[in-house]
């Protein structure tokens, strides 16, 4: 296990370099960097006054020079300056993680708390009416696009309430914050729990077929243990796999959610940086979210020995 | 005997009038809140070229003059003195002398002199040893040979040659005064100024915080305590945080014809205002690149046009059909309708076509051989939209165009490396004045004048018409000069957008300017009643 746990970790340094040279690579191979933007921005060619800002900006140096000097900084925890903000790019970034933090972590709730109960449900009362209508449901979180469902509860909102759940200040305390994110945080968990209803459904009709099943309802045991004890623990393998792929989105992928509902979370931010070639930002977001992208599928393959014995990790 | 009670109750109506008018006393406190557009690149106002910056910055700032801004049309008549209490011209017309108001600090407590002045202008013509990381407008202020400061109170700008409309440009929202001892770096991001807001916060994609300068020199003023801009870049989410009421009023000139309806559907008590922006779509020939460089050509594509179909599709009627400068009643300087009625491609669209048709024709295109060409624009959809219904009309005179839309970042470079053939651009001005459009646009060399179009005779003019003091007469040379522009189809305006704004009836005094986009920012005495 020890042996495993190191070459995964090795693996992972792996993959994060990789990561650092495609994202720095594609970053630069973008038309345009900040100082055309910034003279676009203000409707001007002046290449003299351009040069001389990208010169200061460190970007005339060439590509591999800047790497290392990104890379040596992010070893000293020295993530550069925000070229548009011109703050420390760690004061611009960090406060923006608990945002998006908490917001996927309500819709993952969301997702986890609605999707598994009703997808066993589905399964269990395979082809009933309740069935059907979880199904169409599941199947419209699916097939609704985020902005649309969005916007649709934003007019509600205006209609019923006269007011809107949108993030304009930070909200101060525990009830203000949990009320801001969780109208959000419902949007996206609709279409997250649609996904894990689908996968906890598909997954529980091909257990209960199983014979184990059949031995367990042959000894006794009652339809709940046997749906929710041995069935549910043995379909729960793959719901792992996508909650963990869904968590890793959650965080870096809200873009549409966060610009519906204006909440300045970490993958608006990013897309901001982008349109500004803020490279700093950009390659310092995308390598958190790659970290936490990478971390979820680590504890993902550890849950699973955790929840299925069965499964043996070795070098 | 009807019309008696009619005339009793029409009194008593207007007396009613008067008196809830002077019921509406202003009133101090409040936050107001805007939504904001986008992030702006930067808080120094002297750096950038958007009213996304001019808007929550101006209020941090005074400028020497300013237009004043409870009158809607700038014009050099409702220029009134701001950090200057007096200015005036030498005999010759080459020495502007501003007399300064005593007792102004800067937000730290620093107290405002004529060195600020001089400050301010050396760092636009790009003097001392501070710099500004971008100098936009730094071809505006050529003309200043010297300051000179006479102690602290008074300063003296030394022109080359005469020039009225220089006032013009100090009073605009674009040209505040900043301090010698605050660095450009540090506007940027933390401004400083003498303005009725103090700078509070500037967060990146979230908001702007603007709070009372409780110490600013107009005594009484700002009646708000504070201006919040939170950043919205969904318009749609936008429009519903103000029919909601989550936010005040609406970003400036954001809203369509179309937003502005919907507004007054949901909330019928908004108050809404759409004006003209000065702000122009316009064509671009490359005329150094064959076969363009065949004037025929060009007065082809000109009599192609169908700005009012345009300006219907785009706008739904929201525009003016005018020339270079922002055509009247709004626009101080454009030409009258009759004018403009008489040059090529302004007349009738089927009869302009015809003769179009006859032009290419005689080029050797026709139906069957059409002109192919590409229209280059910004991939934004303010420019992508006129682009498309332009190629549309170029179909009817045998030119099959295709689009090209460009990454915004590169198509400043695109147009300067002349690497296009016909381009669709939009040109803001700052300010509702001919110098500014014509030498930044029209001038040989000037570094905006994308088609390098040059023509020193009516250069010339251009200089003619800058030394002229008497107004009436300065607008009949600045006719003939803009109607030669179109006739030389230099850059055919394709239209003058509109676009409106809308906020709460509870915010009082609120002004609109509708011969710019970017003066009318200060909102020292706006209040709110609630």
């Amino acid at each position: 296990m020890g042996t495993y746990l190191i070459r995964r970790f090795f693996l992972m340094l792996l993959t994060l370099f990789g990561i650092s040279v495609l994202v720095f690579t594609m970053l630069r191979v973008v038309p345009g960097n900040i100082a055309d933007i910034l003279f676009d921005s203000a409707g001007m060619i002046d290449s003299a006054e351009k040069g001389k800002l990208e010169k200061e900006l460190g970007l005339d140096r060439p590509i591999a020079v800047q790497y290392v000097r990104w890379i040596g900084g992010l070893a000293h925890g020295d993530l550069g300056y925000s070229y548009v903000s011109e703050k420390p790019a760690i004061d611009e970034i960090l406060p923006r993680i608990p945002i998006t933090a908490k917001l996927a972590g309500l819709a993952l709730t969301f997702a986890i708390v609605f999707g598994v109960p009703l997808g066993v449900i589905s399964a269990v009362k395979q082809n009933s009416g309740l069935d059907y209508v979880l199904r169409v449901i599941s199947l419209s979180g699916l097939s609704m696009p985020a902005f649309w469902l969005g916007l649709l509860i934003l007019m509600a909102f205006v209609k019923f309430f006269g007011t809107i759940p949108i993030y304009s200040n930070a909200p101060a305390g525990f009830w203000s914050a949990l009320g801001l994110y969780s109208v959000p945080a419902a949007a996206v968990g609709f279409r997250s729990s649609a996904l894990v209803m689908r996968l906890t459904r598909s997954s529980m009709l091909e257990v209960l077929r199983q014979d184990y099943i059949r031995t367990a309802r042959a000894k006794g045991a009652s339809e709940s243990n046997v749906n929710y004890h041995h069935a549910l623990r043995n379909a729960v393998l793959p719901v792992v796999t996508v909650i963990g792929i869904e968590a890793a989105f959650l965080m870096g992928g809200l873009i549409v959610t966060e610009t519906v509902f204006n909440i300045p979370g970490v993958a608006r931010f990013l897309v901001e940086a982008i349109r500004w070639r803020d490279y700093p930002i950009v390659q310092n977001l995308v390598m958190f979210i790659a970290v936490v992208a990478v971390s979820i599928n680590f504890l993902v393959d550890m849950l699973y020995a955790v929840l299925d014995p069965r499964i043996k990790y070795s070098g | 005997m009807g019309t008696r009670l009619v005339a009793l109750a029409t009194a008593i109506l207007a007396s009613l009038t008067i008196f809830s008018a002077q019921a509406a006393e202003p009133k101090h406190g409040g936050i107001l809140r805007i939504y904001h557009r986008e992030t702006p690149p930067s808080l120094s106002i002297h750096e950038e070229a958007t009213f996304t910056v001019n808007t929550p910055a101006m209020g941090l700032f005074n400028n020497l003059v300013i237009y004043d801004q409870h009158k809607p049309q700038n014009s050099m008549g409702t220029i009134v003195p701001e950090l200057a209490t007096s200015w005036a011209w030498s005999s010759d017309n080459l020495k502007l002398t501003f007399k300064l108001r005593e007792g102004v600090k800067w937000h730290d407590g620093q107290p405002f002199t004529s060195k600020d002045v001089k400050c301010t202008i050396d760092l636009l013509q790009g003097k001392g040893d501070d710099k500004f990381r971008k100098n936009p407008r730094k071809d505006l202020f050529n003309n200043i040979s010297e300051v000179t400061t006479n102690g602290d109170f008074e300063v003296t700008l030394q022109l080359k040659r005469p020039q009225p409309s220089l006032l013009a440009m100090l009073a605009s929202g674009y040209t505040p005064i900043y301090s010698c001892h605050v660095s450009t770096a540090q506007m940027r991001t933390h401004p400083i100024g003498t303005g009725p807001f103090k700078f509070v916060e500037f967060k990146q994609n979230e908001s702007i915080t603007l709070a009372k300068n409780p110490d600013y020199w107009k005594k009484g003023l700002p009646y708000l305590d504070g201006i919040e801009y939170t950043i919205i870049r969904n318009r749609a989410t936008a429009v519903l945080a103000f029919v909601a009421g989550n936010v005040d009023m609406t970003f400036p000139t954001e809203m369509t014809a179309a937003l502005i309806k919907d507004i007054k559907t949901q909330d019928p008590t908004a108050v809404c205002e759409i004006a003209p922006i000065n702000v122009s779509t316009n064509l671009i020939i490359n005329r150094e690149s064959p076969p363009f460089n065949n004037i025929e050509l060009r007065k082809a594509m000109a009599l192609a046009l169908d700005r009012k179909s345009m300006i219907d599709i785009i706008f739904q009627g929201q525009g003016d059909v005018g020339g270079t400068l922002l055509p009247p009643p709004e626009g101080v300087w454009g030409m009258p309708p009759e004018m403009l009625k008489t040059i090529p491609g302004y007349g009738d669209v089927a009869k302009n076509r015809e003769q179009a048709r006859a032009i290419m024709t005689k080029l050797g295109y026709g139906p069957d051989k059409p002109l192919k060409i590409k229209v280059s624009t910004r991939n934004i959809a303010t420019y992508r939209d006129p682009a498309v219904v332009l190629i549309d009309q170029l179909k009817s005179i045998y030119i099959d165009a295709e689009l090209d839309p460009v990454e915004s970042s590169a198509w400043f470079a695109k147009v300067a490396r002349n690497d296009y053939t016909v381009g669709l651009n939009l040109t803001g001005n700052g300010i509702d004045d001919p110098d500014q459009a014509f030498y930044e646009n029209y001038a040989c060399g000037s570094e905006r004048n994308y088609t390098h179009y040059c023509n020193k005779e009516l250069e010339a003019l251009f200089d003619k018409q800058s030394v002229e003091t008497n107004i009436e007469k300065r607008k009949k040379m600045v006719w003939d000069i803009d109607k030669k522009l179109q006739e030389d189809v230099a850059r055919p305006i394709l239209m003058h957008a509109r676009s409106g704004t809308c906020w709460k009836p509870y915010v009082k005094n609120m002004t609109i300017f509708n011969n710019s986009a970017y003066n009318g920012y200060r909102y020292e005495d706006i209040w709110l009643d609630k």
